[in-house]
């Protein structure tokens, strides 16, 4: 469904240092630097994938997808999205992708949601009775009724956004580009959209291509993560594998009856986290069994679970790991 | 598919939903009329210098005919697109209407053709007062003059349009085209019959606006509607008008090509 084969994606940029002496003397001579935003990757994804597409800020994620998307032409390589070049922006390619983005709206602001979803029906050509089914079924999912009729511009960010997914997906686009689709939402409207979500995806077989700085999101949804860095692919492939390849280390958590001391967390294992009631221990995965015997036999637990690291912790060490100087800047 | 028949298929929704939005404006729009009062200073400004004696081919009469029109035509053959794109580029949401299976340009054009009715609606009281004043004899009465009335109106809305969207899409290269639009229209206030009637320029200037699109944005429909030249000269300049339109549809459609190009080469 998608093909990307080395796809480099430069910029040229105005250099310029700060103060009034640069700001005048770049009137008469401008410099120019090239930023490579993406520098040569290479992926494939196939029909009805969840993929979580993850970097830091700049690693190129959002440039990829609007390469993705069309909206920007790649510098070199190869793209295909759903047998098109996604570069001619081609109407029967537009009508088959949608990119939603977490900061930038397409809803009218001034009038209700129904409005902007009567336009996008007129705009992808959908034919009436499909329109309806499909409004119909995103109404009740994403719990939309009491929200089509009041003007966008008084709706909550969290409201908005389930608006937003649905006006995107009125034409049932086969493939979708979700750029932080659940930035600064609250912890329950992030939750409704992840459901969604999967939901759509588990329904229609879309694929699905996300970005997010939430690792709740990509927990929630994504069984492959693509990791970019500096414009250069670093991991491909599934998460856990990802998670056992970097942190193979367990995290025991351990609800406790009354107070220990650090010495005697220690004697288990590496301590994580000890505060008055509860502690997390760091422990190789062949001890797992015993040291678990042993908290339950030696100290006052109430309640244990084991957990693998948090993924912001697996990130974070991949990106520390990945070789730094990749981004050319000439 | 085709995508005429798209296109014909997606209008009525299109400017239905605009024309709501407009409607949405209706208090912003009205203190925006405010801005185009720039006709009833030259009505009194000249109104005033012909008090004595005619200047040109205009008496007093004649002037406060011409700017009572010139108001009317300008009020709505108005266009703001080139504000939209600018804004659209440099706050990155042009992508959303570039993921669109429909052109752009024709989103532009029906957001902004739904303001029409509305602003001739809002018209009416002041075309009602200016008959009511100064008679409807001021009106052409050749039937191929009234006749031309709504298509050179059209047309010269379809060159303010156009116009707008031109150096609109400048804005691709250069971020920000506003400058150019305000050089632009300080031409246009000028040389399009605004602030002072045509024919009292030189014969000379005149000479050389006939080839330039400003007469017939607002001069040449004024003309025709109030009759100050023979029914020739009004299908010659009907004519001309649609010309330079369709010219500059093509120069829009092939600019507009490639500063998409450009703006997809580095970057929305």
């Amino acid at each position: 469904m998608i093909r990307v084969e080395r796809l480099v994606k430069h910029y040229q940029v105005h250099a310029r240092a700060p103060g009034i002496r640069a700001a005048v003397r770049s009137l008469f001579k401008r410099e120019r630097k090239t930023v490579a935003a993406v520098d040569g990757i290479d992926f494939s994804i196939a029909a009805g994938e969840r993929v979580g597409f993850l970097g830091p800020n700049g690693a190129g994620k959002t440039t990829t997808l609007k390469v993705l998307a069309g909206l920007l032409h790649p510098t070199s390589g190869e793209v295909e999205v759903a047998g098109f070049r996604p570069a001619r922006r081609e109407p029967d390619f537009l009508r088959s992708i949608m990119l939603v983005t977490g900061q930038k709206q397409q809803l009218l602001w001034d009038l209700p949601p129904s409005d902007t979803f009567e336009l996008n029906r007129a705009i992808y050509d959908v034919p009436r009775a499909r329109f309806q089914e499909a409004l119909d079924e995103l109404i009740a999912l994403l719990d939309l009724s009491p929200l089509v009729g009041k003007p966008t511009r008084q709706l909550s960010m969290g409201e908005r956004m389930r608006c937003e997914l649905a006006a995107a997906l009125l034409h049932r686009p086969g493939v979708l580009f979700l750029d932080e689709p659940t930035i600064g939402l609250d912890v329950t409207a992030q939750s409704a959209v992840r459901r969604f979500i999967r939901s759509y995806n588990e329904r229609h077989g879309a694929t699905i291509l996300l970005t997010s700085h939430d690792m709740n999101d990509v927990a929630a949804l994504c069984p492959r993560v693509i990791v970019i860095d500096h414009g250069r692919l670093i991991h491909d492939g599934p998460l856990p594998e990802l998670v056992r390849r970097l942190r193979p280390e367990k995290r025991v958590v351990l609800a406790l009856s009354r107070p220990v001391s650090r010495a005697d967390l220690e004697t288990l294992g590496i301590v994580h986290a000890h505060e008055e009631g509860r502690a997390i221990l760091q422990v190789e995965p062949g001890k797992l069994t015993s040291v678990v015997s042993a908290a339950l036999e030696r100290l006052p637990v109430s309640d244990l679970a084991v957990e693998d690291p948090p993924l912001e912790d697996v990130l974070a060490d991949l990106f520390a790991r990945a070789a730094p100087g990749a981004a050319a800047a000439t | 598919m085709s995508t005429a028949r798209h296109v014909a298929r997606a209008l009525p929704t299109m400017l239905r939903v605009s024309f709501a939005e407009m409607l949405a404006y209706r208090a912003e729009l009205l203190v925006w009329m405010l801005a185009y009062t720039m006709p009833l200073i030259m009505l009194a400004l000249w109104t005033a210098v012909a008090r004595d004696a005619p200047v040109g081919n205009f008496d007093q009469r004649g002037f406060q005919a011409y700017f009572m029109v010139t108001l009317v035509v300008r009020f709505c053959t108005s266009a703001w697109v080139v504000w939209e794109m600018n804004f659209e580029v440099r706050q990155g949401t042009l992508q959303r209407r570039l993921l669109r299976p429909i052109h752009p340009m024709i989103a532009y054009a029906c957001e902004q053709a739904a303001a029409l009715p509305l602003r001739v609606v809002l018209m009416v009281p002041i075309v009602v007062a200016t008959l009511l004043w100064l008679g409807p004899s001021i009106l052409t009465r050749d039937p191929v003059q009234v006749a031309l009335v709504l298509p050179t109106i059209l047309g010269a809305w379809c060159l303010m349009f156009l116009t707008n969207a031109l150096i609109g899409t400048l804005s691709l290269w250069w971020e920000s085209s506003i400058s150019v639009f305000e050089v632009w229209m300080g031409l246009y206030f000028v040389f399009s019959g605004y602030v002072i009637p045509l024919s009292l320029f030189p014969d000379w200037l005149n000479s050389a606006l006939d080839w330039l699109p400003f007469r017939y944005m607002l001069s040449s429909p004024v003309e025709n509607l109030l009759g100050l030249c023979s029914r020739q000269e009004s299908l010659r300049a009907a004519g001309v008008q649609w010309l330079i339109a369709l010219l500059l549809a093509v120069a829009l459609w092939r600019g507009w090509a490639r500063g998409v190009k450009r703006f997809q080469a580095f970057g929305g």
